[in-house]
């Protein structure tokens, strides 16, 4: 049986790689977020900057967004799996670098060729741009995101080396042998368990990815190489829902280092959270269907499976990972501190933006919202909340002086309008989804600007939080990389 | 409608989320030091949520199930034959074969694409949708509705497809029986 005593664990600073990834993830989803304000500001009518310069930058948004919830997620894993297992600093250097000269290619491709065929890239309008953009211009995107996708491979097969050379095999650092086995006490820690899971499914995600962005690469310039269009849809959702699915799974593993550190009670893998990560490897990958529910040329079992996955996957979230914070911080004197109150909240955000994300994979529900302001109000809440949320509770975590420093008004007062605003901007997407608002419209009907204004307004208010995170982490960067206790020792209680 | 009660829902849904964290962040101070009575007595209740989630959100999950979008054939509302509309996507316009139908009486509508993916969504009066599926090239999606009120819906592009996608708009007459 695993035990219930907590054993503390050595506080280690991140390394210097770590923090160049967490310097760049803040400066690119600053920018990002600035994009989507002011894609809300247009669709508000607040200013004026027209359709092709909106499609730009919803296309930059996406692709960033993803792109640096993705580099967060790595280097959230990558810290904390490092005190486990034997990690290449080369290749995580070589994945940032990957990243970077894949944004140059974007950034080039969008913002000097006027590509704005979506982060999406759905096939085949990269090469139906109707004289918008080029061909050169469309390669330059898809070969930017091929390129970041590639380090994506790289990191995870060193990841993949590393834990068959630790612990054997998948099946034993998923924990199986406990799992279905007995169990004694000795299942592989959390952090292992999860790394094994997105490792599994990122690799197979990125390869989709990356085979569908070269037949489309190939298919801009040979045209008579031709791709079925429902082929390469559901190639490109398989590699998105998996990859963007995979960031949140990387990044909740500072909530199972970090929230033990100040409860002093530990997270264990027992065969309920070994079930529970094995069944979402599982679900992550067979639940991208729910994307492509309007698409009724697939077979119906196909379609019917994604809508009774995604009922499934609320479980692990849910009962597993959202009640396992709940049962650690109940009467456990934690003291609250901007780290720990982001990592709880980022809990919250995941389990509350599962609820109209299972709603709106449900087929009938699908058929009146699909591609509303329901679908980025589900999936904000999730990785606006969740996976950013996670991501400053393990910056401020890193950057807190000593374990006795106490927050400063300020950073207390961004973190309940960061919590707040959130809340707001989430809320009214999907209440605009709720009144049928189209996603990815560039101008909205005068009925639904009000709603656009304020979500304009949240969005400015989620932006002057998140820069107050930002700019306190950017003047801590030099503490962050010493090896100290972070995390105070919980109140003390009754036997 | 469905709209409706998927918002409401929602709204419970993550409102119980953000009772559950508020209850325990307010009952987080006291600590308890023995963490194994607790965690026995959470286990339990885990269990009890558990097969709580699996009896609501299983019933939920099939009964929503029994009416699907999909197979217009299957599909016998409405009375009389159905009305076929042909439609076709192109960056950025619709096509159709008929823009009049008679409320009441089903309308088929076949749906593909000449260019880029598309999404034929059909708007009522107040601008909710009621019905949608994607135009897809080199695919024929058919959707089967029987419009219950005559009035000007509206056909709108929900699947990005260039820099008008947002323009891409037209209407349909539902006259009345």
């Amino acid at each position: 049986m695993a035990s219930h005593t907590y054993t503390p664990m050595p506080d280690q600073g991140a390394k210097a790689s770590v923090l160049a990834y967490l310097v760049t993830v803040a400066v690119v989803l600053l920018l990002m977020m600035v994009f989507g304000l002011l894609m809300r500001m247009e669709q508000a009518r607040v200013i004026t900057m027209g359709a092709s310069w909106f499609y730009e930058l919803m296309t930059l948004h996406g692709a960033g967004m993803v792109g640096i919830a993705g580099l967060a997620g790595a280097a959230i894993m990558w810290h904390f799996l490092r005190q486990y297992v034997a990690l290449s600093q080369g290749i995580f250097w070589a994945n940032l670098f990957l990243f970077l000269i894949g944004v140059v290619m974007i950034l080039a491709g969008v913002l000097l060729g006027h590509f704005h065929g979506a982060w999406t890239f759905l096939y085949p309008l990269p090469g139906k741009s109707m004289g918008m953009w080029s061909q050169g211009a469309a390669a330059l995107f898809m070969g930017g995101l091929l390129v970041i996708g590639v380090g994506f491979v790289l990191l995870h097969l060193d990841i993949a080396r590393a834990l068959i050379v630790r612990y054997g095999s998948f099946a034993r650092s998923l924990g199986w042998p406990q799992l279905f086995g007995h169990d004694d006490g000795n299942a592989p820690p959390p952090t292992v368990v999860a790394s094994t899971m997105v490792t599994i499914v990122n690799i197979a995600g990125l390869v989709a990815g990356a085979s569908i962005l070269i037949m489309m690469l190939v298919n801009l310039y040979v045209p008579s190489f031709n791709i079925d269009p429902l082929l390469a849809k559901g190639m490109i959702y398989f590699f998105g829902h998996v990859f963007i699915n995979a960031t949140i799974y990387m990044a909740v593993i500072a909530v199972y280092e970090i929230l033990p550190r100040y409860t002093q009670r530990p997270w264990k893998s027992n065969k309920v959270f070994l079930a529970s990560w094995t069944a979402s490897t599982l679900m992550v990958l067979f639940i991208f269907p729910h994307h492509l529910l309007m698409d009724f040329a697939f077979p119906e079992w196909f379609l019917i499976m994604g809508h009774v996955i995604g009922y499934m996957n609320a479980f692990p979230i849910l009962v597993v990972t959202g009640y396992g914070a709940l049962m650690i911080v109940y009467r456990s004197g934690i003291r609250w501190d901007m780290a720990s109150m982001l990592l709880f909240l980022s809990l919250l955000g995941w389990a509350a933006g599962v609820m109209p994300a299972f709603i709106d994979g449900t087929i009938a529900v699908n058929y009146v919202m699909h591609n509303t302001l329901w679908v980025p109000g589900h999936f904000h809440t999730y990785l606006l909340l969740g996976t950013v949320g996670m991501l400053f509770g393990f910056m401020y975590y890193l950057g807190k002086p000593d374990e006795h420093t106490q927050d400063a008004l300020l950073d207390r007062l961004a973190f309940w309008l960061f919590m707040v605003a959130s809340l707001g901007f989430t809320l009214t997407f999907l209440f605009s989804g709720k009144e049928s608002v189209p996603r990815r419209y560039a101008e909205h009907l005068p009925e639904w600007v009000p709603y656009d204004r304020i979500g304009a307004l949240f969005a400015l208010l989620v932006i002057a939080a998140v820069l107050v995170f930002i700019i306190r982490f950017l003047t801590r960067l030099g503490r962050a990389g010493r090896d100290y206790p972070r995390a105070p020792l919980a109140y003390a209680g009754t036997a | 409608m469905s709209q409706q009660i998927a918002w409401q829902v929602s709204l419970i849904l993550m409102s119980l989320v953000v009772l559950a964290f508020a209850f325990v962040a307010i009952n987080s101070g006291a600590r308890q030091e023995d963490y194994t009575p607790l965690q026995k007595r959470a286990y339990r209740i885990r269990s009890r949520l558990f097969w709580g989630m699996v009896v609501v959100f299983g019933s939920a999950m099939l009964y929503t199930l029994k009416d699907l979008p999909y197979g217009a054939e299957r599909d016998h509302s409405g009375a009389g034959a159905a009305q076929i509309v042909e439609a076709k996507g192109f960056q950025w316009r619709w096509e159709l074969s008929r823009d009049h139908v008679e409320a009441g009486q089903p309308v088929e509508f076949r749906i593909t694409s000449e260019d880029a993916n598309h999404g034929f969504g059909i708007y009522d009066g107040t601008m909710h949708l009621v019905a949608q599926t994607q135009a897809m090239p080199g695919y024929t999606n058919v959707i089967r509705h029987t419009f219950d009120k005559p009035g000007t819906y509206k056909i709108l592009c929900l699947e990005y497809c260039g820099i008008a996608h947002h323009n891409m708009i037209t209407e349909i007459t539902v006259g009345s029986l």
